[in-house]
């Protein structure tokens, strides 16, 4: 049987296996390799011949007493949660408006220099932010000192630097996000529409009562999905844009595993935590994408 | 008549607050744009940058080019851009023709396989010692092998070919054609579209790459331009070293930034509408 399916089939399988090794070597190797965290590995022995850790648990318990432990969790959730508030609003509110603009030239243009953001890397953002808002050079402080004001260093000052955060993550997304609303809008039945205008309502109650009831599951289930990426709270970005005065509101589970494992390579102790990190992140996904099935859309 | 005039209103505001969004998106561009030109002596002047510099001057630029390393950087990341995104595409169709004939033994192990890794992963540290110890560690492929096959990729692909008609297939085995051939002279010209779209993705995530680099690459020599323009803008403390000293900093720093950017954003508007149709296939799997 199996050697039928092999005559019969072997140049699929022939195509599926680079792939596959490729999963294998670099996606399911790394699941193997995360036993270091309940070893004392150190680079000479390897990571088979490294000895075990004693308790198993130990760099489980070495974190959870550290003070990071506390610190690295708030920030990721709060950060997190900012990001997920404040970056919900805005492209559902730019989607309504496209969705509204009569003018087509019009509507192109905004959304080809608004969707332009999220294809700029980090690096980029950060250059931007710099010539936006450093202390010494930054046009917005230039701003604040003429109109009589003292210059602010909102890039590493622990009292803004999460609105940078949040605030620069809104910028790069607000028109790509609409995207995916203004396809939903799209379907609503137009004849609804007709409807109502017949009815006599005004533009503003048909957005009310027809456009946002029509995205309404769409709103949620990304709002569920979302929330099943909770403990990502944006490595990338945080790491391009942070510096040491602001680790106490920055540093995020996953920053910390890259300085703890690749800068002071303490790779054990970063493996507990990455293992920590990832199993809390699979069951908090399993766990959304199970509320978002019952909304009736599941994700697969 | 009442209702006209409100109707009116209500158009001239959307149109007011869309033109705002439009300007918030492009507004910290063009004044990159407008520091990276602006001449030390207009700083001078002024005490400072402003918005637009009376006087212009493309010496940043040519200091750039010509006395850092961030020429030597365009190469690497135009090296890893054109060859990781063909290894992408090669080994994303490959995987995807394959699964897309639903009757394939064994396709349902693979597409777990491919599933299980968007919801749980080794994490960054096992991850690092994998690609040490298979010998990638300060080598260019260490920068394109790691991430060749993103999975979300393979399941639009996937179902982009289940889409195709099967009598086509079925014609082309019955001519005794191989499924290689099937694969990349007959489904290949088909999906153009699809392969679009996922290469524009694949190519921008190569232009934009910097966290293999700082994982997996000590060589400066191999750094590409995302790691080298980091490093300028980091430099914000200490003047650049610059001979004459007439070019300030942050004109410096502006210019790597648009060195960086400017070929995204040229092609970009070309090029959106794949994109727009990728997020949308993406967020049907998603």
């Amino acid at each position: 049987m199996a050697l039928t399916a092999l005559r019969k089939y072997w140049p699929f399988y022939v195509m599926l296996l680079p792939g596959v090794l490729f999963y294998l070597v670099f996606r399911y190797f790394p699941m193997y390799g995360m036993i270091i965290a309940f070893k004392d590995f150190s680079l000479m022995d390897g990571i088979l011949r490294s000895p075990w850790a004693n308790p198993w648990y130990k760099h489980f318990e070495t974190f959870y007493q550290s003070p990071y432990f506390g610190e690295l969790l708030r920030n990721t959730l709060l950060i997190s949660l900012y990001k997920l508030v404040w970056g919900t609003i805005p492209p559902i509110l730019l989607a309504l408006l496209l969705n509204e603009c009569r003018i087509r030239w019009l509507r192109a243009i905004v959304q080809t220099l608004t969707y332009m953001p999220h294809f700029l890397s980090w690096v980029i953002i950060f250059g931007i932010l710099i010539a936006l808002f450093s202390q010494n050079g930054g046009i917005v402080n230039r701003w604040i000192v003429e109109a009589g004001g003292s210059s602010y260093p909102f890039l590493t000052s622990t009292h803004t630097f999460r609105s940078v955060l949040v605030g620069s993550e809104v910028w790069q997304n607000l028109g790509w996000g609409a995207i995916i609303y203004l396809a939903a809008m799209a379907g609503i039945d137009p004849t609804l529409y007709e409807a109502a205008k017949v009815d006599g309502a005004g533009r503003l109650r048909m957005i009310w009562h027809i456009t946002i009831p029509g995205i309404r599951s769409v709103i949620i289930l990304l709002f569920i999905l979302k929330l099943g990426h909770l403990l990502d709270a944006g490595f990338d970005q945080i790491y391009i844009l942070y510096n040491i005065q602001v680790y106490p509101v920055a540093d995020i589970l996953d920053t910390w595993v890259y300085r703890t494992g690749l800068q002071q390579l303490n790779f054990s102790l970063a493996s507990a935590v990455g293992l920590f990190k990832s199993l809390i992140g699979m069951a908090l996904v399993l766990l959304a994408n199970n509320v978002a099935k019952r909304w009736g859309e599941g994700i697969w | 008549m009442v209702k006209g005039l409100d109707d009116k209103i209500f158009n001239v505001a959307v149109y007011a607050i869309l033109v705002f969004c439009a300007l918030l998106a492009i507004f910290p561009i063009l004044y990159v744009v407008s520091v990276s030109i602006t001449p030390f002596g207009e700083v001078l002047r002024n005490g400072g940058f402003i918005l637009i510099p009376r006087d212009v001057t493309f010496s940043a630029y040519k200091t750039l080019l010509t006395q850092s390393n961030l020429p030597q950087a365009f190469k690497i990341t135009v090296l890893i851009t054109v060859v990781g995104t063909a290894i992408n595409l090669i080994l994303t169709g490959l995987m995807a023709y394959p699964l897309s004939r639903k009757n394939l033994p064994g396709r349902r192990l693979v597409l777990l396989m491919i599933v299980f890794t968007l919801i749980f992963s080794g994490g960054l540290i096992p991850t690092y010692l994998i690609v040490k110890s298979v010998g990638l560690i300060d080598s260019v492929w260490a920068m394109i092998l790691p991430n060749a096959i993103w999975s979300f990729n393979v399941l639009i692909m996937k179902s982009f070919f289940e889409g195709l008609p099967e009598e086509l297939f079925e014609s082309a085995r019955l001519d005794g054609a191989k499924e290689f051939r099937i694969l990349f002279q007959i489904v290949a010209p088909l999906s153009i579209p699809v392969i679009m779209t996922i290469g524009l993705f694949y190519l921008v995530g190569h232009w934009n790459e910097f966290f293999q680099a700082i994982f997996y690459v000590t060589d400066r020599t191999l750094f590409p331009l995302q790691v080298i323009v980091r490093e300028i803008l980091m430099q914000s403390q200490q003047p650049l070293e610059n001979a004459d000293n007439i070019t300030p900093t942050q004109t410096m720093q502006m210019a790597s930034v648009m060195i960086a950017s400017l070929p995204v954003l040229i092609v970009y508007p070309f090029i959106q509408k794949y994109f727009t149709k990728g997020m949308l296939l993406g967020s049907i799997k998603g």
